[in-house]
């Protein structure tokens, strides 16, 4: 059974070279077909990991490379429950998306657009499984390679290459930095295994090479999932890709980010850093309910219905980045299974978009006012997706956002609360302009996408029975919500956080094959407070969304002040390579100053 | 946001970050003395246990081998994605054939070297395990003398050396290769990537097992992939 | 002294950041990325080096005897390798973005947003 652990990334890499190596005969929904089964295969696979790491995490050792007297000498993939359910989730939003291009893209793509796509999957996979600090590393750069080619695919206007150009140029600094912490960390301890990194570090007092060494792994990660201020990458290339390239994107590759650093935070970092946990909270705080306020700000001044999705997603992040940040088993628990339901349904809501740009043209709730009255099904997975992503109960995305909010301090609840709602309510708003024809027709207030960004296929195509259109789009939403319905759901992953989180203990059971950490019981309650926050947050949305519906009839005060402020806002998020990598520097540097102080 | 403002603002946050550097590189052990145990390990064992003198090759190989099947596979993607961008929108009509090397001595010059170079290449490659060098090297090595070919003679001529489909097929020949080797190691029992084949003695050319093969396979794949990418570009400029 | 090579990857990561923030031409931008990328190289390197020790290849060097770290060297030739796809697919995009835009100055790329 520990053989399937190689599998989960061998059987793509494999296909892909197979696929390119055809690419010339073979015939391109022949391509995807087999690119969707591949994808369905590695699901299925991860899912049986799920079941089987539930007692005790596995370690793959890559050539057999067992370790010797505690030392990792080969690179081991540490499957555990919560990586294993991320990599599940990756393998569904994979062939979702691949269902979904063969009608969106029928023959238009060559083969080699499939190969890319399973190289991606297997990429993030071995991210989300691996246990060696270089290996996450090599993943994360083939993820990035792919993203930014993929991102500019379909090359036909400006805007597509900035977005392009800026993922590349931002996400390659990123990994830089990564090489700078990993090289700071192999020089204090000589190791790349992130068990035995955590080991050696253990118990000393950090000093300035630990905390250096964290910031810069810190933000690099960061940067991939999109938190402020390192998010404008992330709009301007998730509203320019092509629509399966964005499910991917916004469903998982942002989350593996977070993944990331909360793998290398727990595995390496907490036995030294365990003792100054309070900074780092604070600090991560910080990132994460500015990442959710800007995200769901920005959201709610989008018109573009992609570009809308972006900002949704760096908020998000942002609440999934508060749940890491709280440094408890419940917070990782709930970012976890927050990021896994959540992912599915934005995978989901990105597909539905997919639908409105097949059928109409453009996603652009001013320019296709009311012209989505024939388009039931995206209709439903928006208008239900979008409610959800509120984080209303019973639903998937609320139990993780419960599990986080239980354990936050009050103000950060209010932030969760209050940024999910702005974010369902700017879906809410442009569906209701779509399908319903609801509100005004113009609002000046609202972003209006760069010319020449959203005239994708342009013209109307009918769609007919579109059931590769419309099913992958019902079955991703349905999978995110009825997750919440999995039985012992929250337990469980309480439970398997909190294993994580005995990093010794993982340790010792990776590198000296003593017993596995134990498994401790706990059992979650919802308490009402929760229910009324997610009910709450629902209901705000609502009022959110008819607000912005109606705002122009309301002829409410204060329009003067609020245009130049939200001018300034948007002028920020205009493009610019070199500004963007201004703000990463100001953020690495903020971070890392803050961690400096306060680590003292 | 002006540039002024940008550069300003940027000065700041550069100084702090290069503080926050510095503080960081001074916990690092003194310049030549490290002393990492993984290394040191290696160093003692590596040669009895895969019989290859070279250790770095043995550690890309075998001991690291899943990094250099993600390092490969990042070479063949971008290689693709390259090939996808750039033909999306070229204008396959005009040609501006301003290629030819009209030196006489700079052609004759030119095309003796091709041979020795890309034999250099293979030696280099086929040595791995041994001496300096490997797949990688060596491939690179193999690219820049068929790329000698454009630069010594004419773009027809290199073009001729090598078309897309027997380029294309080399590099998935050589990703495909390596994963196929380590699910080989699968098969046998073992972990992926294992080196299940004989070791042979260190120091000569058939030696330590799967390693001299995945290594072939990488120098096929990398000097396939840099031809096309060379080739990609130079397409771009003939059709200007 | 002993502090210098680490000095030396630290001054060309900042002065390759400082070089795309005031870049005014997109292939200055990818260069400056490749000067990034040696920086990382460099501070490998560094970290991996045993004063008096030969390089890690025990062909005609009796094994037991002190050799640098090989780890670090298979990492920077990972590292390498990554480097050369990421300049080879912006250097791509550069010259995307000149047959379609006409230009080749970043701050030209400015999204004009209403």
């Amino acid at each position: 059974m520990t053989a399937l652990v190689p599998l989960l990334v061998a059987i793509p890499l494999i296909v892909a070279a197979l696929l390119v190596a055809a690419a010339q005969r073979i015939h391109p929904l022949a391509a995807n077909v087999t690119a969707a089964a591949v994808a369905a295969t590695v699901t299925v696979l991860a899912v049986l990991l799920i079941f089987r790491t539930s007692h005790a995490p596995i370690d793959y050792w890559f050539g057999g490379w067992h370790p010797r007297h505690g030392i990792a000498i080969g690179i081991a993939f540490h499957v555990e429950p919560l990586g294993a359910g991320v990599a599940a989730a990756t393998g569904a939003l994979a062939t979702a998306a691949l269902l979904f291009s063969l009608e969106y893209f029928a023959e238009h793509v060559q083969p080699y657009f499939h190969a890319l796509m399973l190289i991606f999957l297997a990429a993030m996979i071995g991210f989300s499984l691996s246990g060696d600090l270089f290996n996450m590393f090599v993943f994360f750069e083939l993820m990035s390679i792919i993203g930014f080619g993929l991102t500019g695919y379909r090359i036909e206007r400006r805007s597509v290459l900035q977005g392009a150009l800026n993922f590349g140029v931002t996400n390659t600094i990123a990994a830089f930095l990564i090489m700078f912490g990993i090289g700071l960390l192999y020089g204090r301890t000589g190791a790349l295994n992130l068990q035995q990194i955590g080991e050696t570090l253990r118990h000393r007092q950090p000093d300035g090479l630990v905390v250096v060494a964290f910031t810069v792994l810190a933000v690099g990660f960061l940067v991939k999932a999109g938190a402020f201020p390192f998010h404008f990458w992330l709009s301007d290339a998730y509203a320019v890709a092509p629509i399966p390239v964005c499910v991917l994107f916004s469903g998982v590759m942002s989350d593996l980010g977070l993944h990331g650093l909360a793998r290398v935070y727990w595995d390496a970092f907490s036995g030294t850093l365990g003792g100054h946990d309070e900074a780092v909270k604070g600090v991560l705080l910080v990132v994460g309910c500015l990442s959710a306020l800007v995200g769901a700000g920005m959201a709610f001044l989008q018109a573009s219905l992609k570009r809308m999705m972006a900002f949704v997603t760096i908020a998000h992040i942002g609440a999934g980045l508060i749940g890491i940040a709280l440094l408890s088993a419940r917070g990782l628990a709930g970012a976890t299974v927050y990021m896994v339901a959540d992912g599915l349904v934005r995978g989901a809501l990105f597909l539905a978009v997919g639908v409105i740009m097949y059928g109409l043209g453009n996603p652009n709730e001013l320019r296709v006012f009311g012209r989505g009255r024939g388009m039931p099904v995206a209709a439903i997975v928006l208008l239900v997706g979008a409610v959800t992503t509120a984080a209303v109960p019973p639903f998937g995305p609320f139990v993780g956002r419960t599990l986080i909010s239980q354990s936050a301090p009050g103000i950060v609840t209010a932030v969760l609360v209050v940024s999910g709602a702005l974010g369902a309510a700017a879906l809410l708003r442009a569906s209701a302009r779509i399908f319903l024809g609801l509100g005004d027709r113009r609002d000046p207030l609202l972003v209006a996408p760069p010319t020449g960004e959203d005239e994708d296929e342009g013209e109307e195509r009918p769609i007919g029975l579109g059931l590769l259109l419309r099913l992958p789009a019902i079955l991703l939403l349905a999978a995110g919500l009825g997750l919440a319905f999995a039985p012992g759901l929250a337990d469980r992953a309480v439970q398997h956080a909190a294993q994580v989180e005995n990093a010794h203990a993982v340790a010792l059971h990776t590198l000296r094959a003593a017993k596995p950490p134990p498994l401790p019981s706990l059992s979650q309650h919802v308490t009402t407070a929760s229910v009324a926050y997610g009910v709450l947050s629902g209901v705000l949305a609502l009022g959110l969304a008819a607000f912005g519906l109606y705002r122009r009839r309301l002829r409410l005060p204060g329009g003067r002040f609020a245009a130049p402020l939200l001018a300034g806002a948007k002028a920020v998020h205009d493009g610019v390579p070199g500004e963007y990598v201004a703000w990463l520097t100001f953020g690495a540097a903020a971070i890392g100053a803050a961690l400096a102080l306060l680590i003292r | 946001m002006s540039r002024r403002v940008r550069i300003r603002g940027f000065l700041v946050s550069a100084l702090v970050l290069a503080a926050l550097l510095g503080w960081g590189f001074a916990g690092l052990p003194d310049f030549g003395h490290f002393a990492g145990e993984y290394a040191q390990l290696l160093n003692r064992v590596a040669t009895g246990e895969r019989h290859a003198t070279n250790v770095v090759t043995s550690i890309v190989f075998d001991y690291r081998g899943v990094d250099t099947m993600g390092e490969e596979f990042i070479l063949f993607a971008a290689v693709i994605t390259v090939g996808m961008l750039l033909r999306e929108t070229r204008d396959e009509g005009r040609r501006a054939p301003r290629d030819e090397v009209r030196s006489d001595a700079i052609r004759l010059f030119g095309v003796s070297m091709v041979g020795a170079t890309v034999l250099l290449g293979l030696s280099i490659v086929a040595h791995g395990t041994i001496t300096p060098g490997g797949g990688f090297q060596g491939g690179v090595v193999c690219a820049s003398g068929l790329a000698l070919v454009y630069a010594a003679g004419s773009y027809r001529a290199y073009r001729a050396a090598g078309p897309y489909e027997f380029l294309e097929l080399g590099e998935s020949t050589g990703a495909g290769g390596y994963v196929a080797i380590g699910l080989a190691g699968l098969a046998a029992g073992s972990a992926l990537l294992a080196n299940v084949l004989p070791l042979g003695t260190a120091g000569e050319l058939n030696s330590a097992g799967t390693i001299t093969m995945l290594n072939a396979g990488v120098g096929l794949e990398v000097s396939a992939a840099l031809v096309l990418l060379f080739h990609e570009f130079l397409e771009e400029v003939e059709h200007r | 002294m002993s502090y210098l090579p680490y000095a030396l990857a630290g001054w060309l990561f900042m002065i390759g950041l400082y070089g795309i923030v005031t870049s005014r031409h997109l292939v200055h931008l990818v260069v400056c990325l490749s000067v990034m990328q040696s920086s990382t190289y460099v501070f490998f390197l560094a970290v991996g080096y045993r004063e008096g020790a030969s390089a890690p290849i025990f062909k005609d060097y009796p094994l037991g005897k002190p050799a640098v770290d090989p780890v670090v060297q298979a990492l920077t030739l990972t590292d390498i390798v990554v480097s050369v796809t990421v300049t080879a697919l912006l250097l791509a995009l550069v010259i995307e973005i000149w047959k379609r835009a006409g230009t080749v100055d970043p701050d030209e790329l400015r999204q004009k947003q209403r």
